[in-house]
């Protein structure tokens, strides 16, 4: 009877997995079949993507027979597959560089970080190297940079988040070298966190501090090399810590691609780019 | 078997059917814990192939960007923050139990347990949320940055009282009545009987739910990811901000990609491991507990 038991098992475990491995297949199949319906794949970085996907949808439900396919891979495999043509759109958080010119991009939305303090923080600005100071633990006290004696507490992000990787690449730091007392996730965390505590400093995307500043959450956002960190700063582009969200294709968008394109560069996705906390560009 | 309508030593065709239905949805249960355990295995399999096991626990750090993955600080917050929690918890679980079961007046009882059985239906997030927003800031003015090992036990300890309280509780009712008027009989005071004949007798269901409550404080995630300040460090006091297993993958799940997604998996099979080493341990007392 044990025997039965476990033959039973094993058959079982051999049937879903077999069943598991089939299901990739059936997808190519089915894609194969309906070749009349028209695919757009996006790949890079996974900034741009989650914002992608919400408009792909936006654009699918407009577009019934066109399929938007979003996959993440990095700002630089983003450019590389629209090189290649292994993607018809590449997305890339950041500018092109010097020896990427042969590309096309079309800033869609553009990403500020701002440095926030508690409101309560006497601490009105701090430069540049003050900031490197804090978060690689060389100063430790708010008395160093004109503010009351307390300790820092030191608000950083968690591994593999695009602030981290803008906030680190600003400054000039590696990750190993930051000397954080709290790690956080997303952006909500970050504000409940400074918030909460009169003597942290951390860093959000701009969108999010403002709106929550503005509706009476304790928190200030300080300005950068004399630059008020707002929405509107942003928008015209004169805040420092901030980044174009390009998409990139080989050559001048023509049909189907420059609809989509055209499409997510339009007022009808103000909204969804509000809602990730990204600032619309100036049209 | 009383589906049986002659005896109860051969099947009848009503129990055969009956016993291939149950025998059919148990072997589901246990495939379905095997599947997991096989994708686990499977999705961590990727940096297991080229990254010997130790250096899971002897890395210099925990960097997956810059193929560093040590875990050994998160398994230690793990470790202290539920035992620090089950430390709290269990006691005072034991207490309210001893309370409502043998001290309380039966309305009051009945009260009390209410609210117990309310403080378990709490959603674990509420506890974060009232964590980060009002205990964290306390415990930061006395010592900062305030989110460390200490509030996130304090939380985890109040998310597993309920369950600690309403187990030992159970155990305590399902000791028979006469246990504890034979003690009263022979002039033991109330106080001495419970801790001298029914708290020995209630032992396993009480330890039993203790296990339960630490196998809950190991693999909470949204709480401690609210109050445990993240950092990853071996805590040098209390007042450390630390990251547990659970924390981890929630934070970095959704951005990580290729070796740093696989090098989750392998906490999460890290979570698993730890999970059975404590469901061996309640077995292997519970054999132990028989042979008394």
């Amino acid at each position: 009877m044990k025997k039965i038991g476990l033959i039973a098992i094993l058959i079982l475990i051999g049937f879903i997995t077999w069943s598991v491995r089939q299901q990739p297949n059936n997808l190519q199949a089915t894609s194969a079949a309906n070749e009349s319906t028209s695919k757009l794949v996006l790949t890079g970085s996974s900034t741009v993507a989650p914002l992608a996907a919400e408009i792909g949808k936006r654009f699918e439900a407009l577009h019934p027979e066109v399929r938007i396919d979003v996959q993440t891979g990095g700002s630089s495999r983003g450019v590389n597959d629209a090189r290649s043509g292994l993607a018809d759109i590449g997305m890339a958080s950041r500018a092109l560089k010097a020896d990427e010119t042969d590309l096309q991009a079309q800033t869609i939305a553009l990403d500020g970080i701002g440095i926030i303090l508690h409101s309560s923080n006497p601490v009105a600005t701090l430069d540049k190297q003050q900031i490197i100071d804090i978060y690689t633990g060389k100063i430790v006290n708010w008395q160093a940079v004109g503010g009351r004696d307390a300790p820092i507490t030191v608000v950083n992000k968690a591994e593999g988040r695009s602030t981290l990787e803008l906030f680190l690449q600003f400054f000039g730091l590696k990750n190993t070298d930051v000397k954080p007392q709290v790690v956080i996730g997303d952006n909500q965390q970050g504000i409940k966190t400074v918030s909460g505590n009169p003597d942290a400093i951390g860093y959000v995307s701009i969108g999010s501090a403002e709106y929550e500043a503005e509706h009476g959450v304790a928190i200030k956002l300080l300005p950068l090399d004399g630059i008020a960190a707002s929405v509107e700063n942003v928008r015209n582009q004169s805040f420092p810590l901030s980044r174009p969200l390009n998409l990139v294709t080989k050559t001048a968008p023509t049909g189907l691609i420059k609809t989509f394109i055209d499409f997510a560069h339009s007022e009808q996705v103000d909204d969804l780019i509000a809602a990730q906390y990204f600032v619309a560009v100036p049209r | 078997m009383t589906l049986s309508p002659r005896n109860t030593l051969s099947l009848s065709r009503a129990d055969r059917q009956l016993a291939a239905v149950l025998r059919l949805c148990a072997l589901l249960a246990v495939v379905v814990v095997l599947l997991i355990l096989l994708f686990l295995f499977g999705e961590s399999w990727p940096i297991l192939s080229h990254v010997p096991v130790w250096r899971f626990l002897s890395d210099d750090s925990w960097h997956p960007g810059q193929a560093l993955y040590d875990m050994s600080p998160m398994l230690t917050a793990t470790v202290l923050s539920s035992a620090g929690a089950l430390l709290l918890a269990v006691p005072l679980g034991i207490a309210s139990a001893l309370f409502s079961s043998y001290y309380a007046s039966p309305g009051l009882a009945a009260v009390y347990r209410r609210l117990i059985e309310l403080l378990a239906g709490i959603p674990s997030v509420v506890y974060g949320f009232w964590g980060l927003t009002t205990l964290a800031p306390l415990l930061g003015q006395w010592h900062p940055p305030g989110v460390s090992l200490l509030s996130a036990t304090l939380v985890l300890a109040l998310m597993v009282l309920p369950t600690v309280a309403l187990t030992a509780e159970a155990a305590l009712l399902a000791v028979p009545q006469h246990y504890y008027r034979c003690a009263a009989a022979l002039g033991l005071s109330r106080w001495s009987s419970l801790v001298g004949v029914v708290l020995p007798a209630a032992r396993t269901g009480i330890i039993a739910g203790a296990l339960l409550a630490a196998a809950r404080a190991i693999g909470e995630t949204m709480a401690v990811l609210m109050v445990a300040g993240n950092v990853v460090q071996m805590p040098h006091s209390l007042f450390d901000s630390v990251r547990t297993l659970t924390a981890n993958i929630a934070l970095e799940m959704a951005y990580a990609m290729g070796d740093h997604r696989a090098a989750l998996f392998v906490s999460g099979l890290a979570l698993m491991v730890l999970v059975l080493a404590l469901v061996g341990l309640a077995d292997a007392y519970k054999g132990q507990a028989a042979h008394d």
